[in-house]
């Protein structure tokens, strides 16, 4: 075989892998919501669940989504630019910063479901916060921070660092430099890297199955003290997300129309999911080209 | 020439990586409106002693500098030296042009932003003059707004050259700022420095010694992080006193 023809079959085994890969992920993104989108209407996207006839919607579920999914990332985000920024810019390299990046590699490659199991027994037990939104938040925030520290610290790690001494060397001080040179620079990746996150945390099951609890008591949206139990902004009260939900409805579901709930959910959730990841390219894009004003 | 104040003296300055002794012991005063070339083969510590001058040295973990360095009587070493203040009156150009990825406007008035300069006649003004200053001014003024890496990168170079006169500095440290550049760039780059004598004092490392003899008012001529000669420009090019330096700026070696 010369090398042309080795460069060919080269070529056509990528584009096959690739083009396998984009059949599976279309079939599958066009199973769901060929099955689930007719089931999906106002009334469904705004009633609350019923548990024993047909007809129930995913209201509060999917407002519980949203409002955990806020929570979570009110939390993580502030933790995750302060870890960033301090490996990428201010750690030594010595054996403790090691240690640190690899305890946050392990802990982003634990399983939803431990760390679901670790919310119940520490936040759920522990703290006696009960089955809650606060500890479904927590639990989201232990399974989200070490992506998006890592997020941070790569977006940070990648501007170059003749652009700190540019800097430096204009008078900025150390911090001046990172928060009005670095972070900039770096601001399209970090987005991206969070919106990205928001997504991976919108789906989450597994670890809100014993932290947020499976139950989602009705709730007065005219009721916006959050001490209230009834109101949806309280954040200890139980939660069940849309997520959860799905979960739930196959695993114990006893509506008639449960499968099609079930479908109905599984668009919602994989639109929503979808729009996260359009949303980070555009913001990301966006953003970066008004930063740079080209 | 005597007449004109010395800005900067450095006595006996060394500079230890970890145990390797890149500076050993140099002692070189720069007087000011003259522009000073420091010359010399690749690892010779040129740049590294440029880089003492406003304590860039200080990034690099497990650099150790001993000796004295003072900016107008006042030891830049000393443990109650305001770095930032430092830097503001020694301004830095780099060999690769390092523009903000921001627009050119932004990019110039930055250090004065930071520094609390809000009004807006005022930063347009720094705008204006340090773009002329800098000989840039013509290009770029229909599209201030557009990105500082959209330009050439001679012009990048020349914007970043704005960007350290709109600080006002005193001293300006230049690191080989032409050595990524086209030879047109790097003659405007050069009539530049000429104009801008008058206003500052201006300490260029270079390793084309043509640039060195067409535009530095002294030189000094280093090897293996010491100083071998330092003298008037043309007494350095046409009458060297040292043997290693005629070797050098002959070709002999380099």
């Amino acid at each position: 075989m010369n090398p042309k023809q080795a460069d060919k079959l080269a070529t056509g085994v990528l584009y096959t892998v690739a083009g396998i890969i984009i059949v599976i992920l279309a079939s599958l993104l066009g199973f769901i919501l060929f099955q689930g989108l007719p089931h999906v209407s106002w009334h469904f996207l705004t009633s609350p669940a019923s548990t024993f006839e047909a007809g129930g919607g995913i209201g509060i579920q999917l407002f519980n989504s949203f409002y955990l999914l806020l929570l979570a990332m009110v939390i993580s985000v502030p933790i995750a630019i302060g870890a960033g920024i301090y490996l990428a810019e201010y750690a030594k390299k010595n054996w403790i910063t090691d240690l640190i990046r690899t305890s946050i590699e392990i802990l982003s490659s634990l399983p939803s479901v431990v760390v679901g199991l670790f919310g119940f027994l520490v936040f759920v037990l522990q703290f006696k916060m009960g089955f809650s939104i606060l500890s479904g938040a927590l639990a989201l925030t232990v399974f989200n921070l070490p992506l998006l520290t890592r997020n941070v610290e790569d977006s940070l790690r990648q501007i170059h660092f003749t652009q700190r001494e540019a800097g430096l060397a204009l008078g900025l001080s150390r911090w001046e430099t990172v928060v009005h040179v670095v972070i900039p620079e770096a601001l399209p990746g970090i987005i991206t890297g969070m919106i990205l996150g928001a997504g991976r945390v919108f789906g989450e099951a597994a670890a809100l199955i014993y932290t947020a609890g499976q139950s989602a008591p009705a709730l007065d949206f005219t009721n916006w003290n959050p001490l209230n139990i009834a109101s949806p902004l309280n954040i200890f009260r139980p939660a069940e997300t849309l997520a959860v939900h799905i979960w739930k409805i196959n695993s114990e579901g006893i509506q008639p129309d449960a499968a099609a709930v079930s479908a109905g959910a599984s668009a919602v959730l994989i639109l929503a999911v979808l729009l996260f990841n359009l949303v980070a390219r555009y913001a990301g894009n966006r953003l970066y080209k008004k930063m740079t004003a080209s | 020439m005597s007449e004109k104040a010395t800005v900067i003296t450095s006595s006996d300055v060394h500079l230890f990586y970890g145990k390797f002794e890149a500076l050993k012991g140099i002692n070189l005063d720069f007087k000011e409106h003259e522009i000073t070339a420091l010359i010399g083969p690749s690892g010779c510590g040129k740049s590294t002693y440029l880089r003492c001058l406003n304590r860039m040295n200080d990034l690099i973990d497990d650099v150790t500098i001993t000796g004295n360095i003072a900016l107008r009587g006042d030891n830049i070493y000393a443990p109650t030296e305001d770095i930032v203040q430092l830097r503001k009156q020694v301004g830095m150009v780099f060999q690769q042009p390092n523009p903000f990825p921001f627009s050119i406007y932004e990019n110039v008035v930055y250090g004065l932003r930071l520094a609390g300069v809000k009004d807006r006649t005022v930063l347009d003004e720094a705008v204006e003059s340090s773009l002329k200053a800098a000989a840039i001014w013509d290009e770029v003024k229909d599209k201030l707004n557009e990105s500082a890496l959209s330009l050439s990168g001679g012009q990048q170079q020349r914007v970043c050259i704005a960007r350290v006169l709109a600080v006002k500095p005193d001293v300006i440290l230049l690191d080989e700022p032409t050595s990524a550049l086209d030879p047109i760039s790097s003659t405007q780059i050069e009539n530049m420095l000429l104009e801008l004598r008058d206003q500052y004092t201006i300490i260029l490392v270079t390793h084309n010694m043509h640039q060195a003899s067409r535009i530095s008012d002294r030189t000094a001529f280093f090897l293996q992080g010491n100083l071998i000669e330092f003298d008037e420009t043309k007494k350095i090019f046409l009458n060297p006193s040292q043997k290693e330096t005629e070797d050098y700026i002959t070709g002999r070696f380099g």
